[in-house]
């Protein structure tokens, strides 16, 4: 990295830092091999089932194509899911986002409570919410569907209120002296400022959901996972195989045209 | 140094604010501004204009002292209070701080947002009469024609422009300008000078602008008052302001401007 011979002081600290780099890799690499020690992980196993993996695939490969008639109804609630729990989501993120910007919202005690709470759901992974909510409200769509809010609530309102904060101030100020209150100022300030960005974190939270909202199935939560889990349960790889190329059909086709217009959005 | 039959619009009654533990904004400020006046602060960048302009609108809470607008105390002043008494002073800023995403006119609106109550104006519910008013107010800055774009889409020059006609269309007694020209090039900041000029002496309000060129501060002011560190040293009509007064007034900083 560095030129040959001229040894000047600039080198100095850059060697001390190499140094703990270098400790940094062993400790890194040290840190593998205890893990796969500990839990027992063996490349050994994967590559002499890999025949067992071939099979499968080969076998989804051939897809049942007569299942179809079984797998749309459920696709397409998948994909109600994944809309009614964004939208649900979203609504509550939105205001949320706003309680929680501090240029809107300038008691910090206020702010700062709000956020330890967003920050706690925000920890809670998808499926786990799903299992909640199927002990709370029983199996079905509806407990996908809290799920999914809750998920989008935790991705949109964190991106929102970053959003929120970087606006410039300065409309603020102006309609603030124009004697406007809080709401108003928020309408004809904040909003303008940032809803495109909102919409876009929408779009970016229900592309998640409909990824998401195909495994939810798998633990009662309504949607396409219930058959997912129902055909590998009993080898039919050949129905499996059906449900995924449907499954990753529409999650390629969601994401395009939510991306698409994410773009058209933002310029 | 009130001309006969003008009332004080604005008065500062040993007005004090410190930044922080010590740093000090404005100290003991006396000032009476009567209606219909056109003020000029000059002072080097940091003596404490733009927190004297801002404390007047109270964008900015003062640490001591009592500040009155025709007659009533913004100082004490709460809530709808407040609100009611800023909806009668105008603001025009250095960096015109409109919504760039939104239309010029919906930003010329903006102006009479405090008329309205909550839920109207949020929909949108503005009168013929008020969207009528704002484009009156455009023509009057000669960007009619600019009506429907995106404020944006406008140079700086125009921006300004259009928070000039957002601050006719609020029809203030008072307008506070910080630093109006400051982005603008020579050309530009005496066509938006002629504008203030122009609502001073067509609509009759009372203005006060913060500029640091002497040289527009001679062109349009009328009356002086010169700021440096925090305190008023000059104040006084620009006829008969000696060019001595500007040296005074422009030395002892070590920021140059």
């Amino acid at each position: 990295m560095n030129s040959t011979d001229p040894e000047k002081l600039m080198t100095l600290p850059k060697k001390k830092f190499k140094f703990w780099n270098l400790i940094w890799v062993i400790i890194f690499i040290g840190g593998l091999f205890i893990s796969t020690g500990v839990t027992k992980t063996s490349l050994g196993a994967f590559f002499s089932n890999f025949g067992q993996f071939a099979d499968i695939f080969l076998q989804m490969l051939h897809p049942n194509w007569a299942y179809l008639g079984a797998v749309i109804p459920l696709l397409l609630e998948t994909i109600k899911m994944a809309v009614l729990g964004t939208v649900i989501g979203s609504v509550l993120a939105f205001i949320y986002a706003l309680l929680i910007a501090r240029n809107i919202v300038k008691n910090k005690t206020v702010t700062g409570i709000l956020r330890v709470i967003m920050n706690i759901i925000r920890t809670i992974p998808d499926l786990l919410l799903g299992a909640i909510f199927v002990a709370i409200v029983g199996i079905g769509p509806v407990a996908g569907i809290l799920a999914l809010a809750i998920c989008t609530f935790g991705i949109v309102v964190k991106l929102f209120y970053e959003a929120i904060e970087t606006i410039d101030p300065g409309p603020i100020e102006a309609l603030t002296a124009v004697g406007a209150n809080k709401l108003q100022i928020i309408v004809f300030a904040v909003l303008p400022q940032v809803i495109t960005y909102f919409i876009s974190y929408c779009l970016y939270a229900f592309e998640i959901n409909v990824r998401a909202s195909t495994v939810l199935g798998y633990i009662g939560a309504g949607g396409i996972g219930l058959y997912l889990q129902q055909t590998l349960q009993v080898f039919d790889y050949a129905k499996t195989g059906t449900i995924i190329i449907v499954i990753i059909l529409v999650v390629v086709l969601i994401d395009y045209i939510s991306s698409k217009s994410r773009e058209a959005l933002m310029n | 140094m009130a001309d006969s039959a003008v009332k004080p619009i604005i008065e500062l009654k040993n007005v004090n604010k410190i930044y922080g533990k010590d740093i000090v904004g404005l100290k003991d400020i006396n000032l009476t501004i009567n209606k219909g006046e056109f003020v000029v602060i000059v002072g080097l960048s940091g003596a404490g204009k733009s927190t004297l302009l801002r404390s007047i609108n109270r964008l900015i809470d003062i640490s001591a002292g009592d500040i009155l607008i025709a007659g009533e105390s913004i100082t004490k002043a709460k809530g709808k209070e407040l609100r009611m008494l800023r909806r009668n002073i105008g603001m025009i800023f250095q960096s015109f701080n409109l919504v760039k995403r939104s239309s010029v006119l919906r930003n010329v609106l903006t102006g009479r947002v405090a008329y309205y109550p909550t839920w109207k104006s949020t929909l949108n519910l503005f009168t013929k009469e008020d969207k009528q008013r704002a484009y009156d107010a455009l023509q009057q800055v000669d960007l009619a024609d600019k009506v429907y774009s995106r404020a944006d889409e406008l140079s700086g020059g125009q921006q300004q422009r259009v928070a000039i006609a957002r601050v006719l269309t609020q029809n203030p007694d008072i307008i506070l300008a910080d630093e109006p020209t400051a982005s603008l090039d020579p050309q530009t900041s005496r066509r938006v000078m002629q504008d203030l000029k122009m609502l001073n002496e067509k609509h009759g309000m009372t203005v006060i602008i913060n500029l640091h060129s002497v040289q527009l501060a001679k062109e349009f002011g009328k009356r002086v008052i010169g700021v440096r560190a925090g305190e008023i040293i000059y104040d006084g009509k620009m006829s008969e302001t000696p060019e001595s007064t500007f040296n005074q007034i422009y030395s002892g900083g070590e920021k140059d401007e």
